[in-house]
Formats: C-alpha cells, sequence, structure tokens
C-alpha cells in the first residue's frame, strides 16, 4: 500500500488503471474516454498508464465514450470511464443502453452542476439525473473512500450476480482538485481483489447472439424485473465486496449507510459526499453540548437501501435530508427516496433542505441554522431553500 | 436482456431467410454478396438503429447467423470501436462491421463516424443507402437527393444530397468505395480488396427501397443497373483518401430511365436537366481526381 498525497482526480485514475491492468490475463480493458472540467485528469492519468493488455480510446464525445466502453465490454473486456455534468447528460442515451444491457461499466461521475447557467462546482443534479438507468450509484464523501468504493464498484458490477454498471460519484473540485493524503492500493492488491471480469454475455462465434434485438412487452417486463432482481440482490454482495476487501487491504471501508449517534437521536441528519463530512463534524459539536443528534452519511443510491435506512433511523422523531440537488417542481431527490422509504412511520417528520446548490459553500454555519430549523419544526414543510452563497 | 440465440446449424448464412425485410430491400441483396465476399469467414457487426436490425426479427428469433450488437442510432462506430479493440488486443482476426443505414451515417452518427475514421479505428464501415428514414415510414435525410417527395418533403426536397465518399476521402482512410448490389464481381473485388487492408473501411451502397422509392420490388437490380449505367451512382475506389480509381463509367443511358420507374421522382419540382448537370458535374470532379491522383497498381 502506497500512502502518498493526491487529488480525487489522480487517486481516481490510478485506481481505474489497476482495476483495468488486473484483468490483463483474460480479455484485457479498454474504454472511450472524453474530458470535461472537472473530470479531465482522470482521462489524461488514463491516457499515460502503459496497460500489459488494455487501450484507452479518446473520443469525440461523451455519447462515443459510453458506446466506445458498452463495445468493449461486449467483448469481454473490463471497462470503465469518467464523465461530469453536461457530458453526463450528453452520454445519457449510452449510459441507459449501458445499464439495460446488463454491462458491467464503472464509471466515476465527478458532480457538477448541469448548465445553463454555466457554473463548474459540485451539485448532484448530474448523476442523479441518471438514477433511473440501470445503473447502481455511490456517493464518496473522500478521496480514500472514492479509492475504495471504486474497487467496491468492480466487484459487484461484475459480480453473476448483479451484472448491472456502476458508477461512483465524487464533489467536483471539493474532492476532484484537492490533495489528501490516499492510502492507493498496490497493483498485487488489486489483482488478489478483482476477480477475472467475465462478461457472460459478450459475443462470441461459439454461440452466435444478436444483443438488442426487439421484444414484446412480456419480455420487456420481464427484462426489467430481472434487474430490479439483481438490484435487489446488490447490499448482500456489497457486504462480501467488504469483507473481501477487508481481507485483501486490511481496512474496512464504509458500507451503503454509515450511521454516527443514531441510537438515542431525537434528529437524524442525511447526507451524501463531502457534505456529510461537515455534517459529522457539527454533529458532534453538538453532540457534545448534549443534543440528541445523529447523522446517516448516505453512500449507495441506487439501489436505495430502504430497509436500511428504515433500520438506521430507529426511533428518531425527526428527519432532516440535506440535498444537493433540485428536482424542479419536486424539491431534492434524496428527499424523495427517504421519504418514500418512511411513509410507513408517519409520526416521523421528513424534512427537505437544498442546500449548496450550484457548488455553494456549505459551511458548519449553515448546517447549524438547518439543525436549529428542524428542531423548532412541529410539522414537515415544502423543501427549504437553505441559501448559502454570499 | 435480449440475446438470441442463432441454432449452429445455420450459422453458415450471414442472413437467413424468414427475414422481415420487404421484397426487393437492397439490404437482402448486400447482406448475402459480403457473405460471399467473407469466403467463409465469420465477423462481428454493429447495428444501430435502422431497418437493418428490424430484419433480425422478434426476440428470441434473429435472422442473423453472426454475432450481431444492436446499437443507439449514432454509435455503431463507437461501439464497433470497442469491440474491434478488445479483438485486437485478444489478438483475433475476425472483422468488425458497421451495417448502418443512410440516417445512422449522413445525419445522427456523422460526428461518432468522423471520428472513428480520423482515428483509423480497424473496422469496415457499410452504410446502405436509401436515401430515407425508412424504419419511421419515409422521411428525407442528408442523403436524399434534391427534388426527390417524401413525407416530410412533400413538394419535393430543396436541398442537394450530400457527398458522403467526399467526405469520407477527405478522412485519409485506407479505403473507400461505391458498391452495387446490381454488379456482383466488382461488388466482390472491392469487398475483398477491403479486407485485405487494415484500418478504417468505408462502403457505400446505393440501396433500392420500393416502399420508400414507391417502386417494384422485381425491378430493385434494374435501378440500380439504371443509376450506374446513367452515371447517377459513380462506381468508384479511393485508396487512404488520395488515389482514384474509377470502376464503371455510364454508358449515356438516360436518367429519365432510372426515374420514371419511381413515384418519389414524380415531382412538378423536378427538373431532368438539373439531374443532368449534377451527374455531369460529379463526373468532372472524379475523373479530374482520377487523372490527377490515379491508384495505379493499388488492391
Amino acid at each position: 500500500m502506497a500512502r502518498a498525497l493526491m487529488s480525487g482526480n489522480h487517486a481516481a485514475g490510478y485506481t481505474l488503471a489497476m482495476a483495468g491492468e488486473a484483468n490483463r490475463d483474460v480479455r484485457g480493458c479498454a474504454c472511450g474516454a472524453y474530458p470535461i472540467t472537472p473530470q479531465t485528469e482522470i482521462i489524461e492519468v488514463l491516457r499515460e498508464v502503459k496497460f500489459t493488455k488494455g487501450r484507452v480510446v479518446p473520443v469525440e464525445s461523451e455519447h462515443s465514450a459510453m458506446g466506445v466502453c458498452m463495445g468493449a465490454s461486449l467483448g469481454g473486456a473490463r471497462s470503465f470511464t469518467a464523465s461530469s455534468a453536461n457530458g453526463l447528460s450528453y452520454m445519457t442515451e449510452n449510459v441507459f443502453a449501458a445499464g439495460y444491457y446488463r454491462l458491467p461499466i464503472v464509471m466515476v461521475a465527478v458532480n457538477r452542476t448541469l448548465g445553463p447557467p454555466w457554473n463548474i462546482w459540485a451539485d448532484q443534479g448530474d448523476s442523479l439525473a441518471l438514477r433511473d438507468a440501470a445503473w447502481i450509484q455511490f456517493y464518496t464523501e473522500s478521496h480514500q473512500e472514492l479509492v475504495d468504493t471504486t474497487l467496491l464498484a468492480f466487484r459487484v458490477a461484475e459480480d453473476r450476480r448483479v451484472l448491472l454498471p456502476a458508477m461512483v460519484a465524487m464533489d467536483g473540485f471539493i474532492v476532484s482538485h484537492t490533495q489528501m493524503v490516499v492510502d492507493l492500493p498496490e497493483q498485487e492488491q488489486v489483482d488478489r481483489y478483482l476477480p477475472n471480469c467475465n462478461v457472460p454475455h459478450r459475443l462470441t462465434f461459439e454461440h452466435a447472439t444478436t444483443i438488442g434485438g426487439m421484444t414484446w412487452p412480456r419480455e420487456t417486463e420481464r427484462h426489467r424485473k430481472d434487474i430490479q432482481e439483481a438490484m435487489e440482490r446488490v447490499p448482500a454482495v456489497l457486504a462480501e465486496a467488504l469483507d473481501g476487501f477487508e481481507h485483501v487491504f486490511g481496512r474496512r471501508p464504509h458500507g451503503a449507510l454509515t450511521s454516527e449517534h443514531t441510537e438515542d437521536a431525537e434528529m437524524v441528519f442525511i447526507a451524501c459526499n463531502t457534505m456529510a463530512r461537515t455534517l459529522r463534524d457539527v454533529i458532534a459539536e453538538r453532540r457534545r453540548r448534549g443534543e440528541k443528534v445523529g447523522l446517516i452519511s448516505h453512500k449507495l443510491f441506487r439501489p436505495y437501501p430502504r430497509e436500511l435506512l428504515r433500520k438506521a433511523i430507529g426511533s428518531a422523531r425527526k428527519v432532516g435530508v440535506l440535498d444537493r440537488n433540485h428536482s424542479p417542481g419536486s424539491g431534492g431527490i434524496f428527499w424523495q427516496e427517504a421519504a418514500t422509504s418512511l411513509r410507513q412511520r408517519p409520526d416521523l417528520i421528513v424534512q427537505d433542505y437544498l442546500v449548496g446548490l450550484g457548488g455553494g459553500d456549505v459551511t458548519p454555519k449553515f448546517i447549524n441554522e438547518i439543525i436549529d430549523d428542524l428542531a423548532a419544526r412541529d410539522t414537515a414543510d415544502e423543501p427549504v431553500w437553505e441559501e448559502v452563497a454570499v | 436482456m435480449s440475446t438470441t440465440a442463432v441454432p449452429k446449424e445455420y450459422r453458415d448464412h450471414l442472413l437467413r431467410p424468414g427475414n422481415t425485410n420487404c421484397a426487393g430491400c437492397g439490404m437482402s441483396l448486400g447482406l448475402q454478396l459480403i457473405e460471399q465476399a467473407l469466403d467463409g469467414d465469420l465477423p462481428t457487426i454493429v447495428i444501430p438503429a435502422c431497418c437493418g436490425i428490424v430484419t433480425a426479427g422478434q426476440f428470441p428469433t434473429s435472422a442473423y447467423g453472426v454475432p450481431i450488437a444492436a446499437s443507439t442510432f449514432a454509435s455503431a462506430p463507437a461501439v464497433a470501436t470497442g469491440l474491434s479493440v478488445v479483438a485486437q488486443l485478444n489478438g483475433e482476426s475476425h472483422v468488425t462491421i458497421c451495417w448502418t443505414g443512410d440516417g445512422g451515417t449522413y445525419d445522427i452518427g456523422m460526428a461518432t463516424l468522423s471520428a472513428a475514421a480520423e482515428r483509423n479505428e480497424d473496422m469496415i464501415y457499410i452504410c446502405y443507402d436509401n436515401e430515407i428514414y425508412g424504419n419511421t415510414g419515409g422521411q428525407r435525410s442528408s442523403a436524399t437527393p434534391e427534388g426527390v417527395k417524401t413525407t416530410t418533403t412533400p413538394f419535393g426536397k430543396t436541398e442537394r444530397k450530400k457527398d458522403i465518399m467526399a467526405i469520407m476521402a477527405a478522412h485519409g482512410v485506407p479505403y473507400a468505395a461505391t458498391l452495387s448490389v446490381a454488379h456482383r464481381d466488382d461488388f466482390l473485388r472491392k469487398f475483398r480488396t477491403a479486407r485485405a487492408r487494415r484500418g478504417f473501411r468505408f462502403f457505400l451502397i446505393l440501396s433500392p427501397c420500393p416502399t420508400g422509392w414507391k417502386s417494384e420490388p422485381d425491378e430493385s437490380v434494374d435501378l440500380i443497373q439504371l443509376a450506374v449505367r446513367s452515371g447517377l451512382f459513380p462506381l468508384y475506389e479511393v485508396f487512404d483518401g488520395t488515389r482514384y480509381r474509377i470502376n464503371i463509367r455510364p454508358d449515356g443511358t438516360p436518367i429519365e430511365e432510372y426515374m420514371k420507374r419511381q413515384r418519389r421522382y414524380k415531382s412538378e419540382t423536378i427538373d431532368p436537366e438539373h439531374i443532368k448537370a449534377g451527374i455531369r458535374a460529379q463526373w468532372h470532379y472524379l475523373e479530374t481526381m482520377a487523372r490527377a491522383f490515379p491508384a495505379d497498381g493499388a488492391s
């Protein structure tokens, strides 16, 4: 394990490269890559790597980047890419196609505000817009969690019981462009951790198939249900992947949800990505003051871990959801999911806070204001806009 | 997941009987000629949204006897790039083919096509050009000839047909050629020429579409004969984007013979003299190029 100071983008690039290299004894790795701020360094790293059996194709668009990844995966190779914001929007058609084709591609999504107006700062709206694309979605707090989760993503995505692509999100600039000390695995460890990639429905001459022909509603319903069932198997497969991770790397990354101080909490706050880290500091401070508050760091968003969330909320009476995203005409997307999942608890107050949209800096001051707001509430209301930008 | 198993005993045909192509479809002729020109080799084929993927039929059946990946409309050369790269990494020699319509080539897939050609990816890209969005019922594309009636040009198209061959030649690809389903020997020779080269190879087939052209299915081959003989569809090949060879020259057959057998050309806005002037200009360009940059000895 090499301990090094590096940016989130470099950490992601090296991790993807090691995962690709780890497949050199079988079909190798191949992918399409296209730059977009703030993801660019990831593909710069990938283009520098000398793979034993792999190629990174510098394509003309995100749409084609995912197209090449699909072709590579249909050819049986390990495949991965990275994008952000409008790049993800432009890629969308093929993101859905990769999900519906059950191709275990891993994509790092560097969360950035969707334009216009043009804004390069962190906002989860870009990857959340792809939540229905039959992809597993992870959201990560830190550089280290990004590295660890990217490796977990390959394990889960390529698992025969799952076979779905996986997206690993990090905050643009806050993680992508800041440097932190990271334990970067050795290639030998990644080789041990990741089994050879096997895409069982890859194109072969031995069993010539037409992948993607037309279906009637009956087959399509079955196809969607198969995907739902595969999604439902993800939490258990992820738990195994975490065990395996601990065995190889000697430490255990966060699971689907990480709850802290929730056992006796009256109020629980939910956040993802770097907001969860700030939230953790604020909650610790308020705990020291004797306040019964807790937090859930939300890592796995697809499949949505409903059961885990219900358990994690425990006996709390109030839930505050911090959403750095906005579904116009509704509210925060994490809140929509949480509120739906907690509908069996009509006694609960589930309040949404739209905070840090467009990359506004969510400092402890604003999180404290949110905690104070929820403490004073007797009922839930429409999503609250907590404006942080000055 | 819709993966369609093809029984082993049928794997000798690229396109099997029982497919859903209309009678007289240029695709049926083109795919059979390609199978002959492959001389027993099996390709992997990427087909974007177009009649070509409808041809496969309904899951769980498939009319194709080789591995097929259906791609999104604009993505065939991108998906084929992934397949081709993995095949190369693993030392596999089979050819990766893109089989696409004119909509996927001239219009929505133009950027993807241009990029794959610029990268010189190892594949054979074939556009079966029926000059129309056939799958959606016959709308204009940028391959539709000037004057022709389609459902979205009910008074005749007012713009010229895009010269895709010139565009591909300008990319400097190793090989680009036109293919006629009415000229078997020329078709087979040029397809084999392409197979002997590596990198990005491009073919344009003028593909008769009785449904869209409002022509008789049993006249499809005759129509392509007339298109070649009148000079409307020149048969030629371009090596490395720089060396030209004309394969068959027009024999003076009037273009009216071609036009009068297709109701899509029945429009008062069409002036045959205007079309003839366009054909003369095209041939002037081609003859000039073939004289200045001959493909002597190229194969």
